[in-house]
C-alpha cells in the first residue's frame, strides 16, 4: 500500500463556544441545576465544549414550552409550516460543511462520512418531510390526521443530526412540537441545529434541546405532558421505556439495536460482495444498529472471499477523522470502547480466531482496529451481542435454508444483506428473512422515502417514507 | 313415551387444530345470564398456553407463506361455515349474552359479514400498506407488509362471537397466528367458533383459543418470550398495565384497550390489521 499525504479539513470553520445553556422556547438559559458535563473528541480526548445537564426541572420547563407552541405551532396551516423546515433544510444544506466537520469533531466518524453521508441525508430528511406538511390528507391516514401533541425524543451517538433529523421533521411536519434529548457524548451539533432554527424563525417552543445522559432522558420520556415517545438506542433502554410508559397512553416508536446477518451465496460477484462487507461493517466504526456484524458466507468460497476480505480490510486507512483520508476514525467514547473490547476479548476464549491487519493505532483517542472473528459459532457471544464497534463474526453455510435459519437466529431484526446474482434466490432469502430492512447486493443504504425499522426486539414503528408519519400522527 | 334426554357438549380448549382438555384438569361453571347451568369450560392453565403458542408458531411459517388469495379464501370459508351454523350460535348467544333472539340473529350475521369484509383484506392491506420508494439514487427499493407473527389476544368481554370474530379476523388474515383467551363470562361461543375453524381449511394452530380467566392466563402470554405481539382489547384497565409492562421484555407489539365502550357494529377500519404488520425494505441496485 502507498502513504497517503495528510489531507485533513480545516476545523477553522467551527465556531465552538466554551460552554452551551439549554435551547427552551426558542431561548438559550441556563439550567436550573448545577450539573454540567464535558463534550471531547473522542480522536484526541480534547475538551471541546462544556454543556449543561438538564434536570428534572429543565425538562418540564422545555416540555411546557412545547405545550405552549403545539397550539400555534398544530393551528398553523400545513404549507406554512412546510416552509419553515423548507428553510431548515435550506440552511444546512448552507452550513453542511461546517456541520460535518463539528458531527467528526464530536463523533469521531470520518469527514468523508459526515459529509458525503450525515449531512447530505439530513438535509434531504428535513426536504422530504417538509412537502408532507400541507399533504396529510393524502397520507393514507385520513382526510385530517391530528398531531398528537408534544414529542419527547431521545436519541443516540451514532448519527447524531442525522437522527434528530429522522426525529424532528416527521414530527415537526405533521404538526407536533418537540423537546430533544441528545446523546451526552455527541452534544454539539444538536445545539448547532438550535442555533438554525433561530436563523429561519421557527415559532418559539416548537424545538427544544435538552441536554444531559440517562437521567435527562428518563425525566423526558415520564413526563406525564409528553405525548408521543421515540427513541433511538439500544434494546435495553428501549425495553426501560416501553415499561415505563406502560399505561401513560403515550405513542411509542422504538429503534433499537440489532445483529445484522450478510449472506453471500457463492455464486456472489465477489469484488461487490468484499465491498459491501467492509461498508455493512467498518462504516462509521461499526457504530451503526443495522451493520453487518454477522457474515454468513457460503462454505465452498468461505476461504477465497476471506482472503480477499482481509486483503482488503489492509487497505482500510484509520486515523484523524477529519483527514479525508481516513476510513476509519475514532471510537466515540472510552465507554463504547471498554464495551467492544470486552466482547471481543470473549470471542477467543469461546473459541473463534481473531485477526486484524497492521494497523497503527493513535496515542491519544480512543482507537479499536478492524477486526474479524472467524470459525465463530451461534452460540458465541460475538455472535449473538451486539457489539456497535468495527467486529466481524463469520460464519458458514451450506444451503440457503440453513443461511436463513442462521440469520434469523437472533432477538433483534432490524436489517440483514444478501449477496447473489440469481435474482430469484434474492427475493426468496428476502422473504424469509425475519428484518425490516433487507440489502441485497447493496448495505448501508438509507433515504429519506425509505422506511426503516425492526422486527422482534429491533423495535417497533418505522422512520422515513409515508410510514414514517404515522409515529407523529393520532391514528 | 318420556321426552328424549339431550345429548350436550364437552366444551374443550382449541390448540394446534385438536380440542384437548386443560392439561390441569380443573374447569369451571358457565352459567347463563338468567343464572341457568349451561356448561363447564375448560379452566386452562400456565401451560396450556404454552402449548398453545408452541402451536401457534409452529404454524406460522406455513399460514405466513401461503397465498393471501388462499389465506381470503378461507377466512371467507370460515363466513360460509359459520352461516350453516346460524341458529346454533343464535341459541349460543341467546344463551350466554341474555340478548334476544332477534339480537342475537343480528349479531351473528354481523360476524359472518364480518369475516367476509376482513377475507377480502387478505391481498388489499399490502396495495394500501405498500410502497415503492423513489430513492435518490439508482436502487428499486420496494416496502411490503408481513405478519408480525404468534399474536396473543385478549378477546374482548362483551361480544362473546362478534367481538371474537372482531379480534381475531384482523389478526390473522395477514398471516399472523395466534392465541386467543376468550371471553371469561361467555366463552361457549367461542369453542362453538373453534369448531367452524376446525371445519374451514384453516390449518392447526392458525387460531388456538383457550377458556378461563383472563386474569390468570394472560400475563404468561404477555411475558412469553415467542410471542411477538399482544392485543390487550378485553383487559381490564390493571390488567392491560401489567400485561404492557411484562410485554416490554421482548418488545411485543401492544394493541391497548380503546377507552369506552366498545362497538363491534361500526366500520372497524384498518387499525386491527395494521397493529400486527411489519413493514420489510429492500433494496437493489440498478445497473447493466
Amino acid at each position: 500500500m502507498f502513504e497517503y499525504a495528510p489531507a485533513p479539513e480545516s476545523r477553522d470553520i467551527v465556531d465552538l463556544k466554551p460552554s452551551y445553556g439549554l435551547f427552551i422556547n426558542g431561548e438559550w438559559v441556563e439550567p436550573l441545576g448545577e450539573g454540567r458535563e464535558k463534550t471531547v473528541n473522542p480522536a484526541s480526548e480534547e475538551v471541546l465544549a462544556e454543556v449543561a445537564v438538564a434536570s428534572e426541572a429543565d425538562v418540564d420547563r422545555a416540555v411546557q414550552a412545547a405545550r405552549k407552541a403545539f397550539t400555534v405551532w398544530s393551528a398553523m396551516p400545513g404549507s406554512e409550516r412546510a416552509k419553515y423546515l423548507f428553510r431548515i433544510a435550506r440552511i444546512i444544506q448552507e452550513r453542511s460543511r461546517e456541520l460535518a466537520v463539528l458531527e467528526s469533531l464530536d463523533n469521531g466518524k470520518p469527514i468523508r462520512e459526515s459529509r458525503d453521508v450525515d449531512l447530505p441525508l439530513v438535509a434531504a430528511h428535513f426536504f422530504y418531510y417538509a412537502g408532507w406538511a400541507d399533504k396529510l390528507g393524502y397520507a393514507g391516514y385520513g382526510a385530517d390526521p391530528r398531531p398528537l401533541g408534544v414529542a419527547g425524543q431521545v436519541i443516540p451517538w451514532n448519527f447524531p443530526l442525522l437522527m434528530l433529523a429522522w426525529k424532528i421533521a416527521p414530527a415537526l411536519a405533521c404538526g407536533n412540537t418537540v423537546v430533544l434529548k441528545p446523546a451526552e457524548t455527541t452534544p454539539l451539533t444538536a445545539l448547532a441545529f438550535a442555533e438554525i432554527c433561530r436563523q429561519v424563525d421557527l415559532p418559539p417552543g416548537v424545538v427544544n434541546i435538552v441536554t444531559g445522559a440517562g437521567e435527562t432522558g428518563a425525566a423526558l420520556v415520564n413526563h406525564p405532558d409528553v405525548n408521543k415517545v421515540a427513541f433511538t438506542g439500544s434494546t435495553e433502554v428501549g425495553r426501560q421505556i416501553a415499561r415505563s410508559v406502560a399505561g401513560s397512553g403515550k405513542k411509542v416508536t422504538l429503534e433499537l439495536g440489532g445483529k445484522a446477518a450478510n449472506i453471500v451465496f457463492e455464486d456472489a460477484a465477489l469484488d461487490q460482495a468484499v465491498e459491501g462487507i467492509v461498508n455493512g461493517i467498518f462504516f462509521n466504526q461499526g457504530h451503526v444498529c443495522c451493520a453487518g456484524s454477522r457474515l454468513l458466507v457460503q462454505e465452498s468460497i468461505a476461504t477465497e472471499l476471506l482472503e480477499a476480505l482481509k486483503r482488503r480490510l489492509g487497505t482500510l486507512r484509520l486515523g484523524d477523522p477529519l483527514d479525508k483520508n481516513t476510513d476509519i476514525g475514532a471510537i466515540n467514547s472510552a465507554a463504547q470502547l471498554a464495551r467492544i473490547r470486552e466482547l471481543s476479548d470473549a470471542g477467543e476464549p469461546e473459541g473463534a480466531e481473531r485477526w486484524s491487519p497492521a494497523c497503527l493505532l493513535p496515542d491519544k483517542g480512543f482507537w479499536f482496529p478492524p477486526t474479524i472473528f472467524t470459525g465463530v459459532a451461534q452460540s458465541h457471544r460475538i455472535a449473538r451481542e451486539e457489539v456497535f464497534g468495527p467486529v466481524l463474526s463469520v460464519l458458514t453455510f451450506r444451503t440457503p435454508a440453513e443461511a436463513v435459519e442462521k440469520a434469523n437466529n437472533t432477538p433483534f431484526g432490524l436489517s440483514a444483506g444478501v449477496w447473489t446474482e440469481k435474482g430469484s434466490r434474492i427475493l426468496w432469502v428476502a422473504s424469509k428473512l425475519r428484518a425490516g430492512v433487507v440489502w441485497a447486493n447493496t448495505f448501508n443504504k438509507f433515504d429519506p422515502t425509505s422506511p426503516f425499522g425492526g422486527y422482534k426486539e429491533s423495535g417497533y414503528g418505522r422512520e422515513g417514507g409515508r410510514h414514517g408519519l404515522e409515529a407523529y400522527l393520532d391514528v | 313415551m318420556s321426552e328424549r334426554v339431550v345429548v350436550r357438549k364437552t366444551y374443550k380448549l382449541f390448540i394446534g387444530g385438536a380440542f384437548p382438555r386443560s392439561e390441569s384438569g380443573r374447569s369451571y361453571v358457565v352459567s347463563s345470564s338468567k343464572g341457568k347451568f349451561l356448561a363447564n369450560a375448560s379452566k386452562a392453565s400456565r401451560k396450556d398456553a404454552r402449548e398453545a403458542v408452541a402451536a401457534a408458531r409452529k404454524a406460522f411459517p406455513g399460514w405466513s407463506s401461503a397465498t393471501a388469495y388462499n389465506r381470503g379464501q378461507i377466512l371467507y370459508r370460515v363466513a360460509e361455515m359459520l352461516e350453516g351454523r346460524r341458529s346454533q350460535f343464535v341459541t349460543e348467544l341467546v344463551d350466554a349474552d341474555g340478548v334476544g333472539v332477534r339480537r342475537a340473529g343480528e349479531l351473528v350475521d354481523a360476524a359472518v359479514d364480518r369475516l367476509v369484509w376482513y377475507a377480502g383484506w387478505s391481498d388489499k392491506i399490502g396495495a394500501i400498506r405498500g410502497s415503492a420508494n423513489p430513492v435518490a439514487g439508482p436502487y428499486f427499493n420496494l416496502s411490503s407488509t408481513e405478519p408480525t407473527g404468534v399474536v396473543a389476544v385478549v378477546a374482548p368481554e362483551a361480544g362473546p362471537l362478534l367481538g371474537l370474530v372482531s379480534v381475531i379476523a384482523p389478526v390473522i388474515v395477514t398471516g399472523n397466528t395466534c392465541v386467543v383467551v376468550a371471553s371469561e363470562r361467555a366463552p361457549l361461543p367461542s369453542i362453538t367458533l373453534a369448531e367452524v375453524l376446525a371445519t374451514s381449511d384453516l390449518p392447526g394452530g392458525v387460531v388456538n383459543i383457550l377458556t378461563g380467566s383472563a386474569a390468570e392466563i394472560a400475563p404468561w402470554l404477555a411475558g412469553h418470550m415467542d410471542v411477538n405481539a399482544i392485543d390487550l382489547t378485553g383487559a381490564e384497565p390493571e390488567l392491560a398495565v401489567s400485561c404492557e409492562q411484562d410485554a416490554a421484555e421482548n418488545l411485543k407489539r401492544v394493541l391497548r384497550p380503546a377507552s369506552g365502550k366498545a362497538d363491534w357494529i361500526t366500520d372497524p377500519g384498518t387499525g386491527r390489521m395494521t397493529a400486527f404488520l411489519e413493514t420489510k425494505t429492500v433494496w437493489h441496485p440498478i445497473g447493466i
